[in-house]
């Protein structure tokens, strides 16, 4: 298994008890107190888990099982691929961070940070979507 | 790979690319408050997302990968997965569109289209729910 790959389900691994954590707050209040604000984190339990934990899952065993590019770089641009990795986990993270806090009140730092985080997502959808392209062949 | 799968993932990697866009567009409108219309895109986000890039991921690596049968023809009858790759894919843009101006009636169609699709591609998987070659394959082919 290639070392891009098992960062890829290590970190997927990490989004997906963070995600399961999250849900759980999120039922917490009607047991125990919670903070309030607890309740802005649904849009943050969702993309935990489809983007941190399924689709990270995905991008990591594609990158590993999918047909060679070629025999001298099997794996396709690999400085790519690191680059959709560190975009991904880097737009999930500041979207934890900002989401919440910026939840009804855009603009501001936050705000900014929101929406780097969707340029960093956004670059590193297609930077997969293009790098792994080349790999869905025939032969 | 073959050339269903081919076509059934990139259709499937289209459908990310896209759905990531509509979702980095409307985060980053909730942020800088841009575009108030910009929730009209939540609905195809998510279909594209989940049943246009996800679901038909594991649509086309499952024909892929599944066990294959050992006569001529052993990816069996292929023409039931093309008809529901043409459903499917009918369907999901049916729905996004419906998503888009709001149609329930749309959105209907659209939805009835996957299914159709759904079924198809079970009836067609089934049988290559097996072992894995070997004599067991071979008895579970002839079952069939």
């Amino acid at each position: 298994m290639p070392r891009l790959t098992r960062y890829f389900i290590k970190a997927a691994l990490v989004y997906f008890v963070l995600g399961l954590l999250v849900g759980v707050l999120l039922v917490a209040g009607s047991v125990i107190p919670v903070p309030p604000q607890v309740a802005t984190l649904f849009p943050v339990y969702l993309h935990l888990l489809v983007v941190g934990w399924i689709t990270q899952l995905i991008a990591g065993v594609a990158y590993w099982m999918f047909p060679k590019y070629s025999k001298e770089s099997p794996r396709g641009n690999e400085r790519l691929s690191w680059g959709v990795f560190i975009l991904l986990n880097v737009g999930l993270v500041l979207r934890i961070i900002a989401e919440p806090l910026v939840s009804g009140q855009p603009g501001g730092v936050m705000g900014w940070l929101l929406a780097v985080s969707a340029v960093c997502q956004l670059l590193a959808g297609w930077g997969f979507v293009f790098n792994i392209w080349t790999r869905v062949k025939e032969r | 790979m073959p050339r269903v799968s081919v076509w059934i993932l990139r259709v499937a990697l289209i459908y990310l690319g896209v759905g990531f866009t509509f979702g980095a567009y409307m985060l980053a409108n909730k942020g800088l408050n841009f575009d108030p219309g910009a929730w009209r895109l939540l609905f195809p986000h998510m279909e594209l997302l989940l049943v246009g890039w996800t679901t038909q991921l594991i649509v086309g690596v499952a024909f892929w990968i599944m066990p294959r049968f050992s006569g001529s023809e052993k990816y069996g009858k292929v023409r039931l997965v093309w008809v529901s790759h043409a459903l499917l894919n009918a369907g999901i843009l049916t729905v996004v569109a419906g998503g888009w101006i709001g149609s329930n009636e749309l959105i209907l169609a659209g939805r009835a289209a996957e299914l159709l699709a759904a079924v198809l591609f079970a009836i067609y998987i089934a049988p290559r729910v097996k072992p894995l070659g070997g004599q067991a394959a071979a008895q579970a082919d002839q079952t069939e």
